[in-house]
């Protein structure tokens, strides 16, 4: 069907656009970015923030452009003496409510406050007024909260209820005392935030942030009685490139290995080859239940912060969950007890750290139930600090590597080889495909030769479905990326609409490349969770897939060696101890509100 | 406190339950929230998320709304509710010195109740009754051109009533 077509005018240039096209969209077409804050395109209009006014002939005052439509003949003006002093005169007002810290805040350099106070060009501050003080949120294990710098945009706000569907997050009180917080004002640790850290990579200033462990990192790093061991997950790889403003979609694999061993870690680790384990171990699990009859659909359990989602909003789905565990926690736990009893270090001397995307995983290390038995019998963590990409970002800078020019280096043998099937467990599907792999072979006896699910593949579409014969059997898949997708789909499997014998679910938009640990986008020139930038980190992860002579996970010699020697087979009792967790309902128990939800 | 015994939940409930079934449930929260607070007399963390898991909206959201609008109490309120009208009228007329004088009376700062929960003292925007400024309304009771001195007395009517 036709759409209406309309004709304006901005700043003197005329162009058509479809009808329903907002002034900031129609100006983006024009190569003209007007300044925005509240306004994100995944999320509903707030026009909240005043910061992208413009002005429109006829119109006794200036008009937010961002929620207010193109009209046939409308003339714009967006960049005017008058606008300038406004926009200039709003930023200001914002900065009269915002600490005067910037030197001394993580977001230093990439914020998008500080951005438009430059472009704007406030360069005099006019108004000193009362600001508020609250005392920071350092509860949870994963993200913290800092109203103080808090803008009020109302994104994460947003973030958290129409994209995660979670709701953690709304505003309390009014006017000048409002403030974003959980509901009774209570702390993140005792809310159903479930530390997707979602929050953190769309807040425009610092008023999220993650938890930091560097500190701890670099002491474990400077003891010499610590045997520190590092393991990076496949997004690190994917994206952290963008943390030095390199292009993105680019795997930076042999950089960031040669980085973390500059940096002093005595070995550096895959996590794609725990994954290759995960795999093993879910594909058994996937295969004796479709045997025994169930619980199915079997659903996936590597995401943590869509493990702690499930415990607050779908107990009743709990024992449908793998009780594998994550590919982090499977590393984590080998080192301290295959690892260390072949090189004779003590577990008890291993120091574990994790490079992830994700800020949930920080949970999931802290979590009583991973904790493994070593070989002195002690009950320890499998991971011992978790840093996100972001955090390892600013390591390396802060160790002045130019990391762009390091020579790439190769993983530590023993724990270092992975396969394909390993690297897209980093993209949205990519877990659902190398379980197929696996799965098939291992119910078929057969090795699969077109291993390439692009059903399951797009970053765009939240909710993906693939059906498909293995052994005469018709298997059905699910997968979400997104809370709030998990939610849609997850709604169809307990009203007993649709029938899956399989689903994945990741908790971030994108898999675990769009995690909340992730490099944020440059500010006044990227857009968080960009769909784009998504599909080429997802890109780059299928890049590495397809570079690899082993792509299917039973293929892996570190995984078949590990089992012949230590483990015995995927579900043996060994495995059972090392490689698997539960999971119990957890209070407040959410609630979600559909209406608020944005189609994809 | 939420427990079996408490039949006020119930109550609750049902109200919730029959907003639900109305033509627009999603703007029935506020009614939802005056019936509960008429129902308790504050709403606490338990009453809201009563409310949260049964009408299925986020706590967030719920609290966000309870904590708009002043009319919500989030504390024990006491038996009798003081308002001192600080509108501009009453204002010019002294209604600041009134308020003081029960603020010393009854040892409670605006927005607090006493310790034996008989008063609650609040201040409140113009009541609609300037030409009788200063007012101040004990409960449904107006009291109009209010002196100082006729501060321990109108509080003192109330005291004998709790005895």
């Amino acid at each position: 069907m036709p759409e209406n077509q309309i004709t304006l005018t901005i700043d003197g240039h005329q162009l058509t656009v479809p009808e329903g096209t907002t002034i900031m969209q129609a100006a983006e077409r024009l190569a003209i970015r007007i300044p925005r804050l509240c306004y994100h395109p995944r999320l509903h209009l707030e026009g909240s923030c005043r910061v992208c006014l413009v002005e429109v002939d006829g119109m006794r005052n200036p008009v937010a452009s961002c929620s207010y439509p193109a009209s046939e003949g409308m003339v714009v003006r967006t960049n005017t003496p008058d606008i300038r002093e406004l926009r200039r005169t709003i930023v200001e007002l914002l900065l009269d409510n915002h600490p005067e810290d910037c030197q001394t805040c993580e977001r230093d350099g990439n914020c998008e406050l500080q951005y438009l106070a430059y472009s704007s060009g406030v360069r005099v501050r006019h108004y000193e007024g009362e600001k508020k003080h609250y005392e920071s949120d350092l509860s949870s294990t994963s993200v913290i909260r800092e109203p103080d710098k808090c803008i009020l945009c109302g994104r994460c706000v947003r973030m958290c209820a129409e994209v995660q569907g979670v709701s953690a997050l709304g505003y309390i009180n009014r006017g000048f005392k409002t403030v974003v917080a959980p509901a009774y004002n209570a702390p993140f640790s005792e809310s159903v935030c479930v530390a997707c850290g979602q929050c953190i990579n769309v807040c425009p200033v610092a008023a999220f942030l993650e938890k930091d462990y560097t500190s701890d990192v670099m002491e474990a790093l400077a003891d010499p009685d610590k045997h520190v061991i590092v393991q990076i997950a496949p997004s690190v790889r994917a994206s952290i490139g963008e943390g030095f403003n390199m292009a993105s979609g680019i795997p930076m694999t042999g950089q960031t290995v040669a980085a973390l061993r500059r940096l002093g870690f005595d070995e550096v680790f895959d996590t794609q080859m725990g994954a290759d384990v995960t795999i093993m171990e879910e594909s058994t699990e996937f295969a004796r239940r479709l045997a025994s009859g169930g619980p199915l659909p079997l659903i996936t359990s590597c995401s943590s912060a869509w493990m702690k989602f499930a415990e607050h909003f779908y107990p009743e789905l709990l024992p449908n969950i793998s009780s594998a565990k994550s590919p982090m926690s499977m590393l984590g736990s080998l080192i301290k007890t295959y690892y260390a009893e072949r090189t004779g270090i003590p577990a008890e001397k291993i120091f574990n750290v994790a490079g992830m995307c994700c800020t949930a995983k920080k949970f999931e290390a802290a979590r009583e139930e991973q904790k493994i038995e070593v070989a002195s019998g002690a009950m320890v963590p499998s991971i011992d600090r978790v840093i996100t990409t972001r955090e390892l970002v600013w390591m390396i800078k802060n160790a002045s590597l130019d990391f762009a020019a390091l020579p790439p280096e190769e993983f530590d043998p023993v724990l270092g080889i992975s396969t394909g099937a390993g690297a897209i467990f980093g993209a949205t599907g990519g877990l659902a495909e190398s379980v197929y792999r696996t799965a098939y072979w291992m119910l078929t006896g057969e090795t699969l030769a077109d291993i390439v699910v692009e059903d399951v593949r797009s970053v765009a579409q939240g909710i993906k479905r693939w059906s498909v014969k293995i052994g005469g059997q018709m298997i059905h898949m699910g997968v979400a990326h997104g809370l709030g997708n998990a939610h849609q789909l997850l709604r169809m499997v307990t009203s007993g609409e649709e029938e899956f014998h399989f689903i994945e679910i990741m908790g971030c938009p994108g898999g675990c490349i769009g995690g909340g640990g992730q490099p944020y986008a440059r500010a006044g020139e990227g857009i968080p969770l960009d769909v784009e930038n998504l599909r080429k980190r997802a890109e780059a992860l299928r890049k590495i897939d397809a570079s690899k002579t082993l792509r299917r996970s039973y293929e892996n010699p570190d995984v078949t060696r590990v089992y012949k020697e230590y483990l015995g087979e995927p579900l043996s009792e060994k495995a059972h101890k090392l490689l698997h967790t539960s999971y119990v309902p957890r209070l407040p128990r959410g609630v979600w509100n559909p209406d608020v939800m944005r189609a994809d | 406190m939420s427990c079996a015994c408490d039949t006020r939940f119930d109550e609750l409930t049902d109200y919730i339950k029959e907003n639900l079934n109305s033509e627009h449930p999603q703007s029935s929260l506020i009614a939802v929230l005056h019936y509960a607070q008429e129902s308790f007399g504050y709403l606490n963390k338990d009453i809201m998320e009563h409310i949260a898991q049964v009408s299925e909206v986020p706590a967030a959201e719920i609290y966000g709304v309870a904590t708009f609008y002043g009319y919500f109490k989030h504390t024990p309120q006491g038996k009798h509710r003081i308002s001192v009208c600080m509108g501009t009228a009453c204002y010019i007329r002294g209604a600041a010195k009134l308020l003081e004088m029960i603020e010393d009376d009854l040892d409670v700062k605006v927005g607090g109740t006493t310790e034996d929960m008989q008063f609650t003292l609040d201040e409140t925007r113009c009541v609609g009754a300037c030409g009788l400024a200063p007012v101040l309304t004990v409960d449904e009771r107006v009291y109009a051109r209010v002196e100082p001195e006729q501060i321990k007395e109108i509080l003192d009517e109330y005291r004998a009533s709790a005895e």
